[in-house]
């Protein structure tokens, strides 16, 4: 009983050296090769969409996700992956109809991440809300938090996805925000899409930063986000609802 | 002291195993597929070759957190880039299946050391189209 004791506090010292050393020889080569720093909670990332300006039957956006994202599996309609969605909103008093697009809104206090049992869904410190699908188990619990029906599960084996948005079977998936369009300072794809075909709906952009397009705008109209009861501060702002 | 017995049982059991394998070559040498460029002229991978081999995994799986979790992006260890480089088309222009056969980069080896790699359930294990030979495109998640 001693001896393998021992030799398992042996085995453990050992592997730790062996695991400790190159952690650090890498971490000195990323600093080196690297000039980009982690996300940072000084920025947040959000967008304002101005409802009076989306066309009702312009889905620019929705098709531009689509590409992007290589949402195109052959699946029943029922288990189709949606990321982003055009909803017709319509006011009972006045009969007023509004079409927005809504995708999931990075809430800043998201139920999804609430809830998660394995840590996957989680936001990243510059506001955006994302599945870590090396983690993910499929449970769909944040499917089920989720108030604004953002999430999609993948039901089937999929093949040549996209090299920058891997997505696979038995994992949840939803917007987002073109992370790794973002952190090269690109567009998020549908907004670029607006803005190609002129409509220039979607605007987005950091909402910390005062100097910003969007924190302008916030500033000077007035804005609304969806379900506000919930206060679950989503980064998705609409105007003109 | 039995524990230890046993193990030294073990271990020449497997020794007997190897040896056997080795012996009616019933597992081939994986014949690995040659990469588009070298890195440099005194290397061929980001990492002397030794180290990739044995290291690759860790690699990609420490970095992983680092992109998907932290947004760092400049990585070079990259799997998007292992792909681009790495995989090559045969001679009527398609590439090869990573799940099956041995002649994917990725596969050839993980066949052989009948290591299961899951990767490409989620990530592609095809080239862009548009690769570019600087060896850092645009890290995914
Ligand atoms: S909209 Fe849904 S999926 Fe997106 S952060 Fe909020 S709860 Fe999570
Ligand atoms: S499906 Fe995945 S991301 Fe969603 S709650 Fe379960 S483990 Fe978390």
């Amino acid at each position: 009983m001693n001896i393998s004791t021992q030799n398992r506090r042996d085995f453990l010292k050992k592997s730790a050296i062996v695991t400790i050393a190159p952690g650090v020889l890498l971490y000195s080569i990323a600093q080196a090769h690297n000039a980009e720093r982690p996300v940072t909670s000084a920025t947040r990332w959000g967008m304002l969409i101005d409802t009076n300006k989306c066309v009702d039957d312009c889905t620019a956006c929705l098709n531009a996700c689509t590409e992007e994202h290589g949402l195109t599996e052959n699946v029943p309609a029922e288990v189709k992956p949606v990321w982003i969605r055009k909803v017709t909103l319509r006011d009972r008093q006045t009969g007023k109809e509004s079409s927005l697009p809504v995708m999931c809104q990075h809430c800043e206090n998201p139920p999804c991440v609430d809830v998660c049992p394995t840590g996957a869904s989680f936001k990243r410190d510059d506001g955006i809300v994302l599945v870590d699908r090396h983690t993910c188990i499929g449970c769909r619990y944040c499917m089920m938090a989720c108030p604004y029906k953002a999430r999609s599960f993948v039901h089937e084996v999929l093949e040549n996805q996209k090299p920058h948005s891997p997505r696979g079977k038995g994992t949840v998936e939803s917007c987002n925000f073109c992370v790794y369009r973002i952190d090269t300072g690109k567009d998020p794809a549908c907004v670029e899409a607006c803005e190609a075909k002129g409509h220039q709906a979607m605007i987005y952009g950091d909402m910390n930063d005062p100097d910003s397009e969007i924190s302008k705008k916030l500033k000077e109209m007035s804005s609304s986000v969806l379900r506000p009861d919930l206060k679950l501060n989503p980064g998705i702002r609409y105007q003109g609802l | 002291m039995k524990i230890l017995k046993n193990l030294r049982k073990l271990g020449f059991g497997l020794l007997l195993v190897t040896t056997v394998v080795g012996a009616s070559g019933e597992v081939p040498m994986p014949e690995i597929p040659k990469a588009k460029q070298n890195f440099s002229a005194e290397q061929s991978c980001i990492e002397p070759t030794d180290i990739m081999r044995r290291q690759h995994g860790t690699f990609l799986k420490h970095y992983r957190n680092d992109t998907t979790r932290r947004g760092i992006r400049a990585i070079q260890y990259n799997l998007v880039a292992c792909i681009n480089c790495h995989v090559t088309a045969d001679e009527s222009g398609n590439y090869p299946n990573v799940h099956k056969g041995s002649e994917h980069f990725c596969r050839s080896c993980h066949s052989y050391a009948a290591v299961n790699v899951d990767c490409f359930q989620c990530h592609t294990s095809q080239p862009q189209e548009s690769f570019s030979s600087d060896m850092g495109p645009v890290q995914s998640d």
